[in-house]
């Protein structure tokens, strides 16, 4: 029974989406770590996707499945925030301090979507479930 | 009533394949709803069931020549089409979440429907066989 491949699918999607929202809370985490070096400032990461084909061609017949999986986890290269603040305790000589390119309103954002697709993901796990189970329970 | 249980179910067993079939890709679309390039696939049902009581039918096409096409009523191994995005994405991802879901569960609907079919059918054979 090919329905069995959905329970990998989905599962792959989801585990995908739970990297993405832990990568998220890391971000969110750490959007107000200062540091006094730039070296040492956090930068915001995020994951990348990919699609896990089956053939070296990328085309597949009818009913293969497709699942997802994390390619890696990139570190955002966008300029790190510096703030002149010489009271702060983590300020360096100059009287610097160094903040993270974390976008917050870009996670927030994020952390709904990855949300959303887990959620997805898990309906279409129920109910294949369910569809598995009506075609056991067949004929009684 | 047909001699061979095997095909007593007729259309309803291939119906159920490729309802299954159509299942995993839209499951493998929406798993794929954030991948980066992905397109969104499906397969067109109506076609392949058509081309399908086309050749399984009675009436198949008699092939005098090796070249023409084969009609012994399988399903083959069609490919999967690519679906028409109505909404482009700059990833270059064409998987459109609420028609995704929507795909989902009537072909979820259907394939339980094509369930009952096969157990009417089977519950018909069972009482034959009882007499009662």
């Amino acid at each position: 029974m090919s329905m069995f491949k959905i329970f990998d699918v989905a599962g792959s999607a989801m585990s995908a989406q739970s990297t993405r929202l832990n990568v998220t809370a890391s971000n969110l985490a750490n959007a107000n770590s200062v540091s006094s070096s730039i070296d040492q400032t956090y930068r915001a990461r995020q994951p990348v996707f990919a699609a896990m084909l089956n053939d070296e061609s990328g085309q597949s017949g009818m009913g293969e499945a497709v699942g997802v999986q994390v390619r890696g986890i990139v570190e955002s290269q966008a300029p790190l925030q510096t703030q002149y603040a010489p009271d702060h305790p983590m300020a360096d000589e100059n009287g610097y301090i160094h903040m993270p390119n974390v976008n917050v309103v870009e996670e927030m954002a994020n952390m709904i979507s990855s949300s959303r697709s887990y959620q997805t993901n898990v309906e279409v796990v129920n109910t294949a479930k369910q569809l598995m189970m009506r075609t056991l329970t067949m004929g009684q | 009533m047909s001699a061979s249980v095997d095909s007593y179910f007729g259309m309803h067993e291939a119906a159920l394949r490729l309802r299954a079939a159509r299942a995993e890709t839209i499951a493998s679309n929406l798993a794929n709803a954030d991948t980066p390039n992905y397109q969104a696939r499906d397969i067109d049902f109506k076609a392949l069931m058509s081309e399908y009581q086309g050749t399984a039918g009675g009436a198949s096409l008699r092939t005098t020549n090796s070249r023409h096409l084969n009609t012994t009523g399988d399903l083959g191994n069609p490919e999967a089409m690519y679906r028409v995005p109505n909404q482009p994405a700059v990833d270059g991802n064409t998987v459109d979440s609420q028609t995704e879901k929507a795909a989902f569960m009537e072909n979820a609907l259907q394939y339980q429907a094509t369930l009952r079919f096969i157990d009417g059918q089977i519950k018909t054979l069972r009482s034959a066989i009882r007499g009662d």
